[in-house]
């Protein structure tokens, strides 16, 4: 070090007089503070995987618990081998021929659903549950067997249609939700722990202290949060797709509209929240209270409808209630612009006012 | 030469502390100036009014014959600020962190140049969390000179740093002033400030004290030399007061057995000591002797050392 005179420092000085201003779009400051963040998320193992991996886990594992299974064989028992004959001519009923007393002790303990025992001069009589929903189908197949048996004719003819086509499934129902859930997951995360960390560091003050304008600073969240925003939609969409063939009925261009809109708001919302948080843990309460009780009402994995008239104009009210309603609506019914109005207004609304607020309180230090 | 740095009766309290208070300061062009004083005095809350980073309660500061309420974005081009423990993003490597602080000026050297500029070629592609404290704090000296600013601010640069690293970040400091940069820089180092500054402001409880070049205020103080001692052993007690009677001898105090005399002339005062012990029969046990220095200008100040070793 000590050979180092001051010559090259001043040569340095006059080459940079005469340097013209960098002119590349890449040198403007909004490039560079977005390609940072940029830079600094994917080399974040951990947000990667809540990101991009965590969702696809998430839908795969619940896609699989409640795939589409043939409808139940429902078990029954019949006390004579004569009904238990007849009875086994119903493909949907499992039928056990057991002892009086043995057969209704399996009905009282829920074993069978329904229990067929012979009546006077050649009648049929029904033991079951008609509060039990199983019981009331087993009685009609049962039924239906005996009469049948016994030579009866359908006066019409029918044939079965079976219903299983996609978008009517529960894996329907649950990757927009997934998608709604990840939209916000990751728009307030990525902005309240990038923010809370450069102000506890003192990396905000840092960049203040510089000539950049602050407004570029919030700026470059959002536009690496878009950036992030096509990976994020294309892996989940992308799997529901290929992997269980959830449709996407709706037009493309008002689904990219809605999932702007949504990480917009999100993130306006996570500009909020950190607006004057210091510290990661303070954050991260804030940022759990916001979301925990979206999570839950809002329909990510059932229907909002479950919870009571009274709270619904609350629940509709909420950002993530917005979002999944919206993305269902053209995912899975076609909807087009008109028809997600209202929810796109009420994302809307969460942007400006949540922008608003946070410029108006954010803490620069 | 003028003045690139003018501040006027600044004030600021936080809740109940009068972090400065009633302050006055002037830093000529091109001079390298020294704001020094223990930890809590005001040098960082002065330092940061002056970048613009926090309002003063009252007071005036002209920066470059400019004021933030009007100027800001004109002066921040050219102002350098590197902040107390600032920490750059880790994932980021040195270059890009130049490059993006670079976007941020209109003018001034490449990245590339201001990353040699620190003597940080090797490391360009080493990302931030792998350096080492020194290398650090050069990367931040990097990142405030890549505007090619007129002024810089230097707040504790070497602080929390190994005796290495410091004279390496002396030299860089050095050279800047040798290209012709303004410099305002704290610190509570008193060799630092002899070092590198034109002049010095000492400062406590928000307050200037002393104001001068490190050699005039070392003079006012009236010392050329300390000198300190000990002698004897349990058996036998030194008298003190007798000591105060040795030609040349300002002032002596006495700290757990060891004494310390402020002295005008070391070579008639160490004879008279030796002469003085002899006489009362007492062994000399330890003998050392330094130029007085900024140090014992705050100790006569304030009757407090600097730091709490």
């Amino acid at each position: 070090m000590s050979d180092v005179t001051a010559i090259p420092d001043l040569r340095a000085r006059e080459a940079a007089r005469k340097a013209p201003r960098p002119s590349a779009w890449t040198d403007h400051p909004l490039a560079q503070l977005t390609l940072v963040r940029f830079l600094e998320f994917i080399r974040e193992p951990e947000a990667l995987f809540w990101v991009f991996i965590f969702p696809i886990l998430l839908a795969a594992g619940l896609g699989i618990a409640f795939r589409n299974r043939p409808a139940d064989v429902l078990k029954i028992a019949a006390v004579t081998p004569q009904l238990a004959q007849s009875l086994r001519n119903e493909k949907l009923l499992d039928v056990a021929q057991l002892p009086t007393g043995a057969a209704e002790e399996a009905l009282r303990t829920g074993k069978v659903a329904l229990l067929a025992i012979p009546g006077p001069s050649g009648s049929v009589v029904y033991k079951y549950d008609d509060t039990n929903p199983e019981g009331r189908t087993a009685r009609m197949l049962a039924d239906r067997a005996v009469q049948r048996a016994a030579g009866r004719v359908d006066p019409v003819a029918s044939t079965d249609q079976l219903l299983r086509e996609p978008g009517s499934r529960y894996i329907d129902f649950l990757i927009p939700g997934l998608l709604g859930m990840n939209l916000m997951g990751s728009a307030i995360w990525g902005m309240g722990f990038a923010i809370v960390d450069a102000r506890r560091k003192k990396l905000m003050k840092r960049l203040v202290a510089t000539p950049m304008p602050r407004h570029y600073f919030l700026l470059s969240f959002l536009l690496s949060r878009l950036l992030m925003l096509v990976v994020e939609v294309g892996v989940v969409l992308g799997f529901g797709a290929v992997v269980f063939g959830v449709p996407v009925r709706g037009s493309i261009v008002d689904l990219v509209l809605l999932c702007v809109l949504a990480s917009m708001s999100f993130s306006a919302l996570g500009l909020l929240i950190a607006s004057r948080a210091r510290t990661i843990e303070a954050a991260s309460g804030l940022m759990n209270s916001v979301m925990m009780p979206m999570w839950i009402v809002s329909g990510v994995f059932f229907s909002s409808q479950r919870f009571p008239d009274f709270v619904q104009p609350i629940i509709h009210a909420l950002p993530l209630t917005a979002a999944i309603d919206a993305l269902r609506m053209n995912m899975l019914q076609g909807a087009g612009v008109a028809q997600i109005g209202p929810q796109m207004g009420v994302l809307g609304v969460w942007l400006i006012v949540c922008f608003a607020l946070a410029l108006k309180l954010f803490r620069w230090r | 030469m003028g003045a690139a740095l003018e501040v006027h009766n600044l004030r600021k309290v936080y809740k109940d502390v009068v972090a400065v208070d009633g302050l006055d300061l002037q830093v000529r062009l091109g001079e390298c100036f020294g704001l020094l004083g223990p930890n809590g005095a005001g040098k960082t809350t002065t330092i940061e009014i002056c970048e613009g980073l926090i309002a003063a309660d009252s007071g005036e500061v002209e920066m470059l014959g400019m004021r933030w309420d009007s100027d800001a974005s004109q002066l921040r081009q050219r102002l350098g600020i590197q902040l107390q423990d600032t920490q750059l993003a880790e994932k980021l490597t040195v270059f890009e962190t130049v490059r993006l602080f670079r976007s941020f000026y209109h003018a001034g050297p490449s990245p590339m140049d201001a990353i040699g500029l620190v003597q940080l070629e090797e490391k360009q592609k080493s990302r931030v969390g792998t350096l080492s404290g020194g290398q650090k704090q050069r990367l931040a000296m990097a990142c405030a000179l890549v505007g090619d600013p007129e002024f810089l601010f230097l707040d504790e640069p070497t602080t929390g740093l190994d005796p290495q690293a410091r004279r390496q970040l002396w030299e860089l400091i050095e050279e800047f002033k040798l290209a012709g940069r303004t410099i305002l820089l704290t610190t509570h180092y008193m060799d630092e400030a002899e070092r590198l500054c034109d002049r010095v402001a000492i400062m406590d409880h928000g307050k200037i004290i002393a104001l001068g070049t490190p050699r005039e205020l070392i003079a006012s103080i009236g010392v050329e030399h300390v000198v300190e001692f000990s002698a004897g052993g349990a058996s036998k007690a030194l008298t003190v007061s007798a000591l105060g009677e040795i030609e040349g001898v300002r002032e002596v105090k006495s700290e757990n057995g060891s004494v310390q005399l402020q002295v005008t002339e070391l070579h008639r005062a160490v004879p008279a000591l030796l002469a003085e012990l002899d006489r009362q029969g007492l062994p000399l046990t330890e003998l050392r002797t330094h130029s007085a220095s900024l140090e014992d200008v705050f100790v006569t100040l304030t009757g407090r050392r600097l730091r709490d070793e």
